[in-house]
């Protein structure tokens, strides 16, 4: 989950371009998929989380990262359990742990902005194609930013719905929720176009042109600056 | 000061004709529009924009047609919503504010320096690498105003911005509008906000039923709604 960002966090990891990031992610997140023992899985893990310390990170950190999937995991362990055996119920819930941790540390110590720019360059070439990096990059950055939105959304529904003597059924919080995130999905996009006057082909309006002097004895905002502290929803 | 002129503008959606025959030419620096839920004012404010276009007619901004020249419209006209959770795009609050500069061949420096000015200006300049969810609900609409106010416009629609803000929060925010260098148009329930404009639009079933300075116009609606 996005959270706050440390501007004074300035660990190697954190210094390392988000291109680099995203790519280390989806190799590892690959072979995280491949590997088929468990404990080549606990071994990635305990690696996922020295390098959150690594990072500046505490361990408390990563569990807030883990921590709203904890009961779908201890659910899913069960499950293999019975189902299967305590052998791949352990190397399913690690390979899930591993993955949710390494993206969050992704996350946590890259800015938004830079990991949008990344995705946005690393889909350029696909524009022949009819990708347009631009939208991809924003449903990206959407994504990030409507998790704890819908999260609060969810839990209002649950509160209203007890209230109500509905108690936990996953109907009568789904269907409210896909409703409200509906609408809500047509009024953010309102905005967006509000929002977003100018297109890559816009020349600088003289309104901005008068300010490049005094910005100069200012304090810059390059887009490599550091980083992102905590994550909870 | 921005000019809008709207020429006969009829806005239909299916078959529920939200506004019929509009007339309206807007100069003045401070303009609210008021009425009562459904009258059509929150659709009045989004042609001016051109979020909207008419279904018939015309709504020109400084000359400029909303349904020709949409992107340059909303260059002059910026729009700040109901609701701040749906128009904040970003997860972290500087990221947010600089949005508005998407696209714009800026200088890593000055972009840098725009979004701190107007961080500065809104006092939230100590929550800039905070998320953006975090905010309190008067931060987030002073966020929303700031990412609008970014790119410049002459003139911010406020859709009611107070209306989900508890007392304390919609009067700062109310102060922050009211001391607005831009071209200011409200649409509010909160009629203290519109004491001292220059003028008052107030809406019915898609018409334009009083139209005035503050006192007359008011009295007009309450008179009209009690």
């Amino acid at each position: 989950m996005m959270a706050g960002r440390d501007p004074a966090a300035v660990s190697l990891i954190h210094r390392i371009g988000a291109g680099p990031k995203l790519l280390t992610l989806a190799v590892a997140g690959t072979v995280l998929v491949i590997v088929g023992q468990w404990w080549w899985l606990a071994l990635a893990l305990a690696v996922i989380l020295a390098l959150y310390r690594f990072a500046g990170l505490s361990f408390a950190q990563a569990y807030k990262q883990i921590r709203p999937l904890l009961w779908i995991l201890v659910i899913l362990f069960a499950f293999q359990v019975y189902w299967e055996s305590w052998n791949y119920a352990a190397l399913v819930v690690l390979r899930i742990a591993a993955l949710v941790l390494l993206a969050a540390l992704v996350t946590l110590t890259t800015r938004t902005d830079a990991l949008i720019s990344a995705v946005e360059t690393g889909l350029h070439p696909l524009k022949p194609l009819g990708v347009d990096p631009a939208k991809v990059g924003l449903a990206f950055s959407l994504a990030l930013r409507f998790i704890p939105v819908i999260a609060a959304q969810a839990r209002e529904i649950r509160d209203a719905q007890r209230a109500r003597g509905l108690g936990t059924n996953p109907i009568a919080l789904a269907l409210p929720l896909v409703l409200r995130t509906l609408r809500m999905a047509g009024d953010v996009a309102d905005a967006i176009e509000a929002r977003s006057p100018y297109s890559d082909d816009d020349e600088l309006p003289p309104r901005f042109a008068v300010d490049i002097d005094k910005s100069h004895s200012r304090k810059s905002c390059p887009d490599n600056e550091p980083p992102l502290e905590t994550s909870s929803i | 000061m921005t000019k809008f002129e709207v020429r006969d503008v009829h806005m239909a959606f299916d078959a529920f004709e939200a506004l019929k025959g509009i007339d309206l030419t807007l100069t003045e620096k401070r303009i609210g529009i008021v009425g009562s839920n459904g009258s059509g004012k929150s659709t009045f404010a989004r042609l001016l924009n051109g979020l909207l276009v008419p279904t018939q007619g015309k709504v020109l901004v400084d000359g400029l047609d909303t349904a020709k020249d949409g992107k340059a419209v909303r260059r002059k006209v910026g729009f700040v919503f109901q609701n701040p959770d749906n128009q904040i795009v970003f997860p972290i609050v500087e990221e947010d504010v600089a949005f508005g500069l998407k696209g714009l061949k800026l200088p890593a420096a000055q972009r840098g320096a725009l979004v701190e000015e107007v961080l500065d200006r809104y006092n939230l300049g100590p929550f800039r690498y905070h998320p953006s969810h975090a905010l309190s609900g008067g931060q987030k609409q002073l966020l929303a105003l700031a990412g609008v106010l970014i790119t410049r416009p002459d003139c911010v629609v406020f859709d009611e911005p107070t209306t989900l803000l508890d007392l304390r929060n919609a009067r700062r925010v109310a102060n922050v509008i009211k001391d607005l260098e831009e071209t200011v148009i409200i649409v509010t329930h909160d009629l203290k906000l519109l004491e001292d404009f220059d003028r008052v639009i107030v809406f019915d079933h898609g018409k334009v039923i009083a139209d005035d300075e503050p006192g007359p116009a008011l009295a007009h609606y309450v008179e009209r709604m009690t």
